[in-house]
């Protein structure tokens, strides 16, 4: 892929922008490396879709500085349009239009690019190619998004939000035409406030809450941070049995943090084994009845309530 | 340009040549005709409502040869006399029931015989029927009694296309038709892609801007053509509407109005976000051109301190030049007044339209 040697293909340094009431994105920093798929994680109204609006051209900062490619949107604006691919959130193309005429259309405002059939095909369309958008479902909608964002070739690819509302085969699909775009080199800008997704497609994520990155390196890396490897979830019997000590849970063999959590509790566990076993051992003396144990590997989900107490979909 | 872009430039193939097709003007104004021509309401209301509006109004004012005046009259004498006259018809009565009939408006003027000779009428003089009856049985009546005209006379009648209720009514429709689909044309096309956030997702992509407004007059001028000849030509054929003007200038003055409401659906698109926003403004500014730009009657049946407001209307500037054009062969040249309402409305709707324009 052509991209500058030495020069992260996207430096974002001192980004700020406030709204009337609340600041949107607070003194943000990133840069993202050539080639490489970089995940912004967080709840909505985290920031994400403002820094990459910014990072888009759609938005002006307040202040700070975007490089994208060695270039400035205050002076290679033409440029970096035609060297950019584009998916936004929300957005909805002609319902009159085929599939065809609306990827056409996309086509013929770039210098150069795969054919209208090619691009098509990336997506895995053909068979749609001559249907009416108003037609699609909402992962072939989605598709058709991508594909309007591919047909400039472009060096660097922004997905805001790509499988929202999607139903799970539907995110599958799109997930799979993500990691091939990844093997082709490009450089991808994604944002989500799925863990899952973040997690299988993003080879380095920034956690992002409040306008600030919280936390940032390579899922594997974030994930080992927290310093445990297993979630402990877990809800008790009985109205009159007295409620647990945080502190007496954390003092169990093997567990690192409790904490309330929808009338249960959740522990973060270093070795899964010797924490349940412990954990039994408590209750039983204290005649407590365990109900609805539950235990998963920690993820991102866990990495960003561990940083902020909340979940990512607080509803 | 910094570096990196030169640098950057060089890896890049160099635009490729491409057929005219794969234009982005060309693809976006495909566009523009395609989402027209999928949408069976938007070429009901274009080209088939005005041309059955006209066909409508046509036949229900269509000139009827010229009215028979009903009236009474006492006495078979005076009957007699009065049937000489053949616009009129003479319904011999007794008085009482006469005066029934007159009240009843089955007849508008009862005669009856007065002493000496004499002939009374009972009619109601606010009624110009009436009045119009008065004269005729009164000259009858004079004629039967032996008067002579002083001045021998002839009439000459002159039926003439041009200046039947249809002839006016059709320059209005066309001005009506070419306001609306300039306004709601543009305006809806534009507040809809605002609202589904497709202006946004465009002005991500390098597609140049002017191209995308220029699209838009691109198909508005195709169209524009279409419906203008569908409702000329109807009318011609069907009701022997004349266009007197050369056929040019009524293409030119089409084109400069259409462009002109086009502005104003561009201003009104500016900035709104929803389509109920833009109904609203659209019916706003609408409204008052349907009631007071003459489309059925004459603007100048509003009173004097009226008429600088129904003038500044660039409905009223181009209905009249429509008619002026088209019934009276008036030219360009003759069209001043209307034509600096247009371009005054024109460049004061875009520029402005320009200023407040909001992709987003």
């Amino acid at each position: 892929m052509p991209t500058l040697p030495n020069k992260p293909p996207v430096c974002v340094h001192g980004l700020r922008k406030a709204y009337s009431d609340v600041v949107a994105v607070d003194d943000l920093d990133l840069e993202v490396r050539a080639g490489e798929c970089f995940g912004l994680l967080g709840p909505n109204g985290a920031g994400k879709t403002t820094t990459i609006e910014i990072c888009e051209g759609l938005l002006a900062p307040d202040a700070g500085t975007v490089e994208l490619l060695g270039m400035r949107w205050e002076n290679d604006a033409p440029e970096l349009r035609q060297r950019l691919g584009v998916q936004l959130q929300e957005t909805q193309l002609s319902e009159k239009l085929t599939v065809d005429e609306t990827v056409r259309l996309f086509r013929s405002f770039y210098r150069c690019g795969p054919s209208v059939a090619e691009v098509i095909a990336m997506v895995q369309l053909e068979e749609k190619r001559s249907s009416r958008v108003g037609g699609l479902s909402g992962g072939q909608k989605q598709r058709l998004a991508m594909a309007c964002a591919l047909v400039g070739d472009p060096d660097l690819l922004f997905l805001d939000e790509p499988t929202t509302g999607l139903d799970p085969q539907a995110r599958r699909q799109l997930w799979e035409l993500i990691e091939r775009f990844k093997t082709e080199g490009r450089t991808i800008i994604l944002t989500t406030h799925y863990m899952d997704e973040a997690e299988r497609l993003s080879d380095r994520v920034a956690i992002m809450d409040h306008g600030k990155v919280i936390a940032l390196g390579t899922p594997r890396e974030l994930i080992s941070s927290i310093g445990a490897e297993h979630m402990v979830a877990f809800a008790m019997d009985g109205g009159g049995a007295a409620p647990l000590n945080l502190a007496s849970l954390e003092s169990l063999d093997g567990v690192r943090v409790a904490r309330c959590e929808n009338g249960g509790y959740e522990l973060q566990v270093r070795e899964l084994h010797r924490a349940v076993a412990a954990l039994f051992e408590e209750t039983a003396r204290r005649g407590i009845v365990v109900t609805e144990l539950r235990t998963h590997s920690a993820t991102l989900e866990d990495v960003f309530v561990s940083l902020t107490g909340r979940h990512l979909r607080d509803e | 340009m910094s570096e990196g872009t030169v640098v950057a430039q060089q890896m890049r193939p160099a635009a490729e040549r491409r057929p005219l097709v794969e234009h982005a003007l060309v693809q976006l104004t495909l566009v523009r005709f395609r989402e027209f021509w999928r949408e069976p309401e938007a070429v009901f209301w274009v080209f088939i409502f005005p041309i059955l509006l006209a066909t409508g109004l046509g036949i229900a004012f269509r000139n009827r040869p010229a009215d028979v005046v009903k009236i009474g009259a006492v006495g078979p004498q005076l009957a007699a006399a009065l049937r000489t006259e053949k616009s009129l018809a003479v319904d011999v009565l007794d008085l009482a029931a006469g005066e029934q009939a007159l009240r009843a408006g089955r007849i508008v003027l009862l005669a009856t015989p007065a002493a000496g000779g004499g002939v009374t009428y009972h009619f109601d003089d606010t009624n110009p029927e009436a009045r119009n009856a008065r004269m005729l049985v009164d000259r009858t009546v004079q004629h039967a009694a032996g008067a002579r005209d002083a001045v021998p006379v002839t009439d000459a009648l002159v039926r003439e296309p041009g200046s039947r209720y249809i002839d006016f009514l059709v320059p209005g429709l066309l001005g009506m038709n070419l306001m609306g689909s300039g306004i709601w044309g543009l305006g809806f096309a534009i507040v809809d892609a605002r609202r589904k956030k497709l202006l946004k997702r465009l002005i991500a992509s390098p597609m140049p801007r002017s191209q995308y407004l220029l699209s838009f007059l691109l198909s508005r001028l195709t169209f524009l053509y279409v419906e203008v000849a569908a409702l000329v030509v109807c009318g011609a054929l069907v009701f022997g509407v004349p266009v007197r003007g050369p056929i040019w200038e009524l293409a030119l003055l089409c084109l400069i109005s259409s462009v002109s409401f086009s502005a104003l659906g561009l201003l009104i698109a500016s900035r709104v976000r929803t389509i109920e926003g833009a109904s609203g403004l659209m019916n706003l500014v609408m409204l008052p051109m349907w009631i007071f730009s003459g489309v059925f009657f004459s603007a100048d049946r509003f009173p004097a301190m009226f008429q600088p407001f129904v003038r500044a209307l660039p409905l009223t500037a181009v209905i009249d030049a429509l008619r002026a054009h088209m019934l009276q062969g008036a030219g360009l040249s003759q069209l001043g007044p209307q034509l600096a309402v247009m371009s005054g409305w024109l460049i004061v709707c875009f520029f402005t339209a320009l200023k407040l324009f909001r992709w987003r």
